[in-house]
């Protein structure tokens, strides 16, 4: 089974959100701010959970939250 | 550097401390005697019963003073949350601590078949036991500080 990158928006749909902070972010979805920083930065892929509440955070659909790259 | 780098690189430090001096003042008290004599098996079973106990206590008290003084230093509080990363974080240490106790018991076990005293495989297993707990902090360290 070949290895897929996951991307994703948080940091864009953040900046929609008048620069929501990535700790007020993490307080809403429950995690850290240092996993919203792995998070964003490509490091960590979260649990399909966080994913969900990461997307109801900002209430759009997981896809607009992460995509696969390539 | 993040609170869990701080605590993992002080947990090295407090663990290699703690356990050489326990070990310092125990070899003090290492019987006189023939190296397959009872007194020595004695020596070995209290040393690692002893330990435990005296670990665990040093374990709490570096991590409350550390916690102490890392809120002086730099006012930031204990993180109150384990999330689902930290929890992973944990678990890869753990079980890469796991496989070095397992290779350290093995090499133990290898030291009485070549025919070396007995004290040679208990303190190749206080190695590994040492051992395996500072590659789960280190471990902890280099994944707290890549991301994951």
């Amino acid at each position: 089974m070949d290895k897929i990158t996951i991307g994703n928006n948080v940091r864009r749909l953040r900046f929609d959100r008048n620069e929501m902070t990535q700790q007020d972010l993490a307080e809403q979805v429950g995690v850290t701010r240092q996993t919203i920083v792995a998070i964003e930065k490509g490091k960590y892929y979260p649990s399909l959970e966080v994913a969900f509440r990461i997307a109801l955070v900002f209430s759009v659909p997981l896809e607009e939250v992460f995509y696969v790259e390539g | 550097m993040s609170y869990h780098e701080r605590r993992a690189i002080v947990s090295v430090l407090s663990n290699v401390l703690a356990t050489g001096l326990y070990t310092a003042f125990m070899m003090q008290r290492y019987p006189q005697a023939d190296a397959y004599a009872p007194e020595i098996f004695h020596f070995w079973g209290a040393f690692f019963l002893i330990l435990i106990p005296v670990s665990i206590v040093a374990r709490v008290v570096v991590h409350i003073i550390f916690s102490i003084l890392n809120t002086i230093a730099t006012h930031e509080m204990e993180p109150a949350l384990t999330d689902e990363r930290d929890k992973l974080i944990e678990l890869k240490a753990a079980r890469i601590a796991l496989y070095v106790f397992a290779i350290g018991t093995m090499l133990a076990m290898g030291t009485l078949v070549v025919g070396m005293p007995p004290a040679a495989m208990f303190a190749v297993l206080i190695c590994a036991g040492v051992g395996s707990d500072m590659v789960s902090e280190i471990v902890q360290f280099v994944l707290y500080r890549r991301g994951f």
